[in-house]
């Protein structure tokens, strides 16, 4: 089940050029790129190479052609018996990498059919590595009804994780008014986690997740002590808090990309393929879905029913007048991240059980989620979980409409647009003013 | 019970000789919750009028109202006959009808004389491309900035003039805010609790300052919940409790109303006015 | 340790292009984040619109790149009415999220290949500065001194750049002496303050908003014609964090603390990154390898950008009573 096609820390961070997609343009280490108007040749004679394997399932396949552009650049290169493909540019840069589908053997695709054009990253390194990795086709064309429910299903899948990473943006939000930016990395935590725990160390599921949930808690918990309750004290601004989140998170980002390497981890092994009427699916997909309508109904439970939901929802109310009745704020607080924390973890391990994860997923999943518990109204959990939901079709079945490079944008639209007709969010009450 | 003011007898929503100020039906609820219901009330031209009653009665949320802060789920109000429903704050503002805050809006981090300056209106400098040339309001500028500093020298604060208005004390704040209010000339001009937190020193100077007004010919209506010192100074009192008007009249003939006493010993008879967050209509009568 | 190259390159990074971008970008930032109080977080966005909208009218309309430097500031003007007219209403905290989303919006709308005829999808625009290299009066040969010494081609983009700079500078220096400025500084003290006294808030949020948008346009412009293309995914969320970084490294109400943050800003990311290249080549640092020390500046940009905020919010240069956050 081993899908890694990468060994040693410092085969890994070879491969980081390719994937530190935005931030590669941004840092020049060569002043000639910021310098010149046109692409200078490199200072040094070394060989600047691109270069990628393409692998079917693990084994070569020769023949497959790529495109490659950028900085006057535009060669094709073909894949030998090895599957290897090597380019020899002269300039440092970011180039862009097309894999060429026709030169596809019948019934390969793209694992990630979405992704046909990659960057290879030479700002920085010598060497840009590319991967495409192959596997089934999945491009069969389906009736229109079928397709629908392929999609809300899907919807439904990704709607409902979003939902237990989001009740943890909008507990905190609730009880500390904090705009929590570094949320997404817990995410990414906690995938990255189940990766070390499941496929590194190769120890049962059960195992690696209860071991990825108890760490994330403990990270929830320990922001909580060594940043944030420190910074309450301070009576830092909650703006200020933001960015200081901000901060936080790319801290936390580097440093997941340094310990993990930048390339994509594929943690979904060999599950078990579910049909279910048209919906292909597999036994974790199924598996996610269950878990997290347990877990939003013991959330639900959680906050309703027992004495410490109840207080936090009082202190989410206004916790002035919760402390004034004897509870705890602060004891609250830290629940709240212990939680937080251990909720958004195990969206990472079912994020990373189902879709592939790299150190930069759970920043791009953060904007998904502070739309769904925006548009549920800040701060309600019922809300992030509606709209978490809402995010998660609208993202899923935008796709039948749109082109799906567009999808997250179609959310995101959805999120301006609601704010534009309610500000306070579909369940969210209208604050009094003065 | 005849008095100068009202056209018959005072009573809650009388009509009065001349007023600048008429609400009608103005509702606003919270959730389930109705913070202000006044079914009429019309505030006399040229008097100061104290708005009273106990916390959470909605004296600030109707303030709010009245003033654009807030928008009602029904009902109208006019100022100098024009119909104010449903038009934005700024406008409200500078129609003439300037108000206060409860919790002191100084702005921190201008000077004191800056923060008087931002009070003018219609200043050519405020326009964004006339901003960018100097000569095109240096003159206003300096005219402005002459009245800034007479209002300063008028409340005390001349001392003050270049410090960062966040030096300053609660009370001075106060001043600010009143004196940056006068920057514009207002017609009416609405103090939401000027009092509140000011030294015992300083309210006695408050209190000649709101008398000046009205020697200016300035109409003041402000929030009190302290009903002894409203007697020094309005000319006539209006009393809300749980978001209506229930009594109205010279402060002495109000003094003395039942309903007043009422309003205020059965909500809160043994708590400090000032404390209390929020009153629920439904406790408060049963 | 080669400290001479070192030195040199940090230096050279004072006058870069890239700085200049940054520089601008931060002075539009500090008009919104600044004295107007507006948590713009979708600054790269609007250096993006600017950069797209010269580039799509010069290759798509055939215009001259005069025209499309002003075609791409009414781009991005119009892009700040987009997103105001929602948003400025709404809390701070709704502006700083929704901010982030447009400008990813408008990321993924450049990638698209729906729009690739225009765009040029993921794989960008070239070609459309050559104007611009036209009209380089410097004969060719090279100029300056020490760590400064440019081609003729790169002398004339930093002229460029810096007397842009210059100008914005003053610009922005004359807004903010007049009353125009008074009334944004109050209106990020207070809102409802300011709107009692009969102004319109909105609307001078908005000119806010379209203004150092404008400035983070032409630093868009400058960053693209000096790479002579403009790509989707230079745009992302980490250009506008680090023009965060570079805003509130100088001090974010002040009208120098933009251009000397970002010059500290990237002096210092080129001196930490030669050293510990330096060290990575001795193998001073055995667990560190040369790639890896190109992520460590980014950790070390989240970490100042931390810290900033926490202990020094007001920047090298600002006054401590001038710049607090509200909130």
């Amino acid at each position: 089940m081993n899908h890694l096609t990468l060994g040693n820390r410092r085969g890994i961070s070879l491969w980081l050029g390719a994937l530190a997609i935005v931030f590669g343009m941004l840092f020049s280490a060569t002043p000639s790129l910021a310098a010149s108007p046109s692409p200078s040749p490199s200072a040094n004679n070394e060989q600047l190479l691109i270069k990628g394997t393409i692998k079917n399932e693990g084994t070569p396949v020769e023949g497959v052609s790529v495109q490659i552009t950028g900085n006057g650049v535009n060669a094709k290169a073909t894949s030998g018996a090895d599957g290897k493909w090597v380019l020899e540019v002269a300039t440092k840069g970011v180039y862009k990498v097309e894999i060429l589908l026709d030169t596809l053997p019948e019934g390969v695709g793209l694992r990630d059919p979405e992704t046909t054009v990659r960057d290879a990253n030479l700002t920085a390194t010598n060497t840009a590595a590319v991967l495409f990795p192959l596997g089934k086709d999945t491009r069969v064309v389906q009736p229109i009804g079928d397709q629908i429910m392929v999609r809300v299903f899907s919807g439904l899948n990704l709607g409902l994780l979003l939902a237990v990473a989001a009740i943890g943006i909008s507990l905190i939000f609730g009880t500390t008014g904090l705009n929590n930016f570094a949320h997404g990395d817990m995410l990414t935590f906690g995938a990255l986690f189940t990766y070390l725990f499941y496929v590194v160390f190769d120890w049962p599921l059960l195992v690696a997740a209860t071991a990825t949930i108890a760490l994330s808690a403990l990270f929830g918990w320990s922001q909580d002590a060594a940043l944030w309750r420190p910074l309450r004290k301070r009576r830092l601004g909650l703006n200020q808090m933001m960015i200081v989140s901000i901060g936080f998170s790319i801290v936390v980002r580097y440093i997941l990309l340094l310990f993990f390497g930048g390339e994509t981890k594929v943690i979904s092994g060999d599950f078990e393929a579910v049909v279910i009427g048209p919906i292909n699916t597999t036994v974790n997909s199924l598996g996610s879905m269950a878990i997290s309508v347990v877990t939003l109904a013991a959330v639900a439970l959680f906050l309703t029913r027992t004495r410490i939901g109840k207080a936090t929802r009082a202190v989410s109310d206004n916790a002035s007048l919760a402390a004034s009745t004897g509870i705890d704020v602060e004891r609250i607080i830290r629940i709240v991240w212990v939680v937080a924390g251990g909720l958004t973890g195990l969206a990472g391990i079912l994020y990373g059980l189902q879709f592939q994860a790299n150190w930069m997923t759970g920043f791009q999943i953060l904007l998904l989620l502070f739309a769904a518990v925006t548009l549920g109204g800040l701060g309600t959990a019922l809300g992030a979980t509606v709209g978490a939901l809402i995010i998660g079709m609208v993202v899923e079945v935008s796709s039948l409409i749109i082109p799906t490079d567009l999808k997250y944008a179609a959310s995101l639209i959805i999120l301006i647009l609601v704010l534009l007709v309610r500000p306070q969010g579909v369940l969210g009450k209208k604050q009094r003013i003065g | 019970m005849a008095n100068e003011i009202s056209i018959g007898p005072a009573a809650p929503g009388c009509k009065k000789h001349d007023p600048i100020l008429v609400a009608d039906n103005v509702m606003r609820q919270f959730g389930g919750l109705t913070a202000v219901n006044v079914e009429h009330v019309e505030i006399p031209r040229g008097q100061i009028t104290a708005l009273i009653g106990p916390n959470g009665a909605g004296k600030t949320t109707f303030f709010n109202l009245l003033t654009g802060f807030d928008k009602p789920n029904t009902g109208s109000w006019t100022f100098e006959g024009k119909n104010l429903a449903g038009v934005p704050s700024y406008k409200v503002a500078r129609l003439g009808m300037i108000r206060t805050f409860q919790l002191t809006k100084a702005l921190s981090l201008l000077t004191v004389i800056e923060n008087m300056r931002l009070g003018a209106q219609k200043q050519p400098g405020e326009n964004f491309l006339r901003s960018l040339i100097r000569p095109l309001w240096a003159k206003h500028e300096a005219a402005i900035t002459v009245k800034a500093d007479d209002l300063l020298k008028r409340f005390k604060l001349d001392a003050k003039r270049e410090d960062y208005a966040a030096a300053l004390s609660g009370g001075q704040r106060k001043l600010l805010e009143m004196a940056r209010a006068l920057m514009s000339e207002p017609k009416l001009v609405m103090l939401d609790e000027p009092m509140a937190g000011v030294n015992p020193a300083l309210t006695q100077s408050l209190l000649d300052h709101i008398k000046d007004l009205k020697k200016n010919g300035t109409t003041v209506l402000f929030v009190e919940h302290d009903m002894h010192m409203v007697r020094h100074i309005s000319d006539w009192v209006i009393v809300m409790a749980e978001g209506k008007v229930v009594a109205e009249g010279p402060p002495a003939q109000v003094m003395k109303d039942p309903a007043v006493i009422d309003a205020y010993l059965g909500a809160h008879a043994d708590t400090d006015l000032g404390t209390v967050a929020i009153n629920v209509p439904g406790k408060a009568g049963n | 340790m080669d400290w001479l190259n070192i030195g040199s390159l940090a230096l050279g990074e004072l006058f870069s292009p890239f700085t200049a971008t940054f520089i601008l970008c931060a002075l539009g930032l500090s008009v919104h984040f600044g004295y107007t109080g507006l948590l713009n977080f979708g600054q790269a966005a609007f250096a993006a619109v600017g950069a797209y909208g010269m580039a799509i009218s010069v290759l798509t309309f055939g215009l001259p790149l005069g025209v499309g430097i002003l075609m791409g500031l009414l781009a991005s003007a119009i892009f700040a009415v987009i997103l105001g007219i929602p948003t400025l209403r709404l809390r701070a905290d709704y502006l700083a999220i929704v901010t982030i989303a447009a400008s990813e919006v408008f990321r993924y709308f450049m990638t698209t290949i729906g729009f690739a005829k225009v765009t040029g999808g993921s794989n960008g625009l070239s070609q459309f500065g050559d104007d611009f290299w036209a009209a380089n009066p410097f004969p060719e040969g090279t100029y300056g001194f020490g760590p400064f010494i440019y081609r003729a081609d790169e002398l004339w983009i930093r002229v460029v750049a810096f007397a842009l700079i210059a100008l914005g500078a003053v610009f922005v220096w004359l807004l903010m002496r007049s009353p125009w400025g008074r009334v944004l500084k109050g209106i990020r003290e207070d809102e409802d303050a300011v709107r009692s006294l009969g102004k319109n808030v909105f609307a001078y949020k908005l000119q806010a908003l379209i203004i150092g948008g404008a400035l983070a346009a032409l630093g868009g412009m400058v960053f693209v014609i000096n790479l002579s293309n403009v790509q989707p995914q230079s745009w992302g969320t980490t250009f506008t964090f680090m023009i965060w970084t570079v805003l509130l490294l100088g001090g974010a109400a002040t009208i120098l603390g933009p251009i000397v943050g970002g010059m500290v800003f990237f002096v210092l990311l080129s001196v930490t990154q030669g050293i510990m290249s330096g060290l990575v080549d001795i193998g001073a640092l055995p667990f560190l390898t040369l790639p890896q020390v190109g992520q460590i500046r980014f950790l070390l940009i989240g970490l100042a950008l931390m810290l900033l905020v926490i202990f020094r919010p007001q920047g090298i240069f600002g006054n401590k009573k001038e710049l607090q956050f509200n909130g």
